[in-house]
């Protein structure tokens, strides 16, 4: 081989993991419910920057690998994330150009769905957590958006 | 084929005709599991698989922690092991006085629960394990254990510490499984009040430290400090275990039923070490076994003296 072809799939399986572990890492109780939902943040991101890499089977694998890492009912995750992914996907083009701010909008929103979409998930599954701090991490994930992007872009910037 | 990607194209919209159908696919693909998962339990091998995937993560999460223990551990000063030691003896010593008396109890309590044909206590077995510093939801009272299915845990099993009932396994997976512990809102324990023997049912708060009894009637015989121990009822947890200790109690004229709320016994959110526990009764349920015809009972001593 003359030229190593980098494979723009390896840094988006180093961050899923990277966040995969991140969002399992002992903190105290308060900076846990502060957490944000770093997984999905990686999958927003792939979805908006590099959509040829993360496309939505990857958002599905994510979902399911924190599933199975959290020992929660098998596909509620990797449904929220997919639909999650497809409305990034659906506008990255568009959510691109956004100044950096805006874009931490958008993933508010992205976030805020996809809590919806879980809450109403344990909704029909029959155990149902209506603390107000299950919202937390909606806001957290938007506030951190800038410093990932900084991180990502630098690591795994589609080259 | 519909699909519509070139392999020399050199920017495509990534997958985008297909977009949305593929994101329905894969919607309804997590439908199907969930509702599987949900109602049937039927991806028992599945799980397994995942959790041994997830298992080398989780314990790469909690290295750290480990590691820090293991060098704390192993630097300790040695005046700091002599106290440790010498502590650790004097409470053995206590220990042993009370395990004397205890044997000298539970062999009276055998004889008069003989004498009285009562059943008698379950047989218990116990197993240690270490709860691993792996956080999983800080709103679900949920914690990941290091023993499995390979160690003979299943699922719906009792947890108990030192001090009293912890929880019960909810997923287990080959090498580790998951504690839902008594706090958690959707669990539930048979318990009894020790001073009087009445049943109710304490169900978890949220709060780690809190137990709420909400089916007892307004003027129920409880009172503030009234131990509460589990019933056995359910066949989950081991009958006279501790699980908690009365707390507050409100009386509304206006409503049927009493406030009671309890603190719990065990430690729920500092504990390390476990106990998970196999029981079985000692003498079969009735139910299992019909008791033999009392005919045949009288025979034989007839036959023998003639």
């Amino acid at each position: 081989m003359i030229s190593v072809v980098r494979n723009p799939r390896v840094p988006l399986y180093v961050a899923a993991l990277v966040a995969l572990l991140a969002s399992a890492v002992p903190l105290p109780h308060w900076l846990d419910l502060l957490r944000p939902d770093f997984l999905l943040l990686v999958v927003i991101w792939f979805a908006i920057l590099v959509p040829r890499a993360g496309g939505l089977a990857f958002a599905w694998m994510a979902g399911l690998a924190l599933d199975a890492f959290r020992g929660e009912i098998l596909g509620q995750n990797a449904l929220a994330f997919v639909a999650v992914a497809y409305l990034a996907h659906r506008f990255h083009l568009r959510v691109r150009m956004f100044p950096i701010t805006h874009q931490s909008l958008v993933v508010f929103m992205l976030l805020f769905i996809y809590q919806l979409l879980l809450f109403s998930i344990d909704g029909f599954s029959g155990h149902p957590l209506t603390d107000w701090a299950r919202w937390l991490p909606v806001l957290t994930g938007a506030l951190i958006w800038p410093v990932l992007d900084g991180v990502l872009g630098r690591f795994a910037a589609p080259g | 084929m519909p699909v519509l990607r070139e392999p020399g194209a050199r920017y495509a919209p990534p997958r985008g005709s297909a977009l949305g159908l593929r994101a329905l696919v894969l919607i309804a693909v997590s439908v199907g599991l969930m509702v599987v998962d949900h109602r049937q339990h039927e991806l028992t091998v599945i799980r397994g698989a995942l959790s041994a995937a997830a298992y080398p993560l989780q314990v790469l999460v909690q290295s750290p922690f480990a590691a820090w223990q293991w060098l704390s551990a192993s630097l300790a000063t040695r005046n700091a092991l002599l106290r440790d030691n010498a502590a650790l003896k004097d409470e053995n010593r206590e220990n042993d006085l009370k395990l004397l008396r205890l044997e000298a109890i539970e062999q009276e309590n055998l004889r008069l629960r003989a004498l009285l044909n009562a059943e008698p206590r379950d047989v218990v077995e116990r197993r240690l394990a270490s709860v691993l510093r792996v956080d999983l939801d800080p709103l679900r009272q949920r914690v990941l254990i290091d023993r499995g299915s390979r160690d003979g845990v299943t699922r719906g099993q009792a947890v108990v510490d030192s001090h009293g009932i912890f929880g019960q396994t909810s997923n287990v997976g080959p090498m580790a499984s998951e504690v839902i512990l008594l706090s958690d809102p959707t669990h539930a324990v048979p318990v009894q009040i020790e001073r009087n023997g009445l049943r109710t049912i304490a169900v978890g708060t949220g709060d780690p430290h809190k137990l709420a009894l909400p089916y007892l009637p307004r003027n129920a015989d409880v009172k503030v400090d009234d131990r509460l121990v589990s019933s056995g009822l359910g066949g989950v947890f081991p009958a006279g275990y501790p699980v908690g200790r009365v707390a507050e109690i409100k009386r509304d004229p206006s409503q049927p039923l009493a406030t009671v709320s309890a603190e719990t016994a065990a430690s729920l959110d500092r504990d390390r070490e476990v106990l998970l526990l196999w029981f079985h009764p000692r003498v079969a349920l009735p139910a299992a076994e019909p008791p033999p015809p009392p005919a045949p009972v009288p025979d034989k001593p007839r036959g023998r003296s003639r």
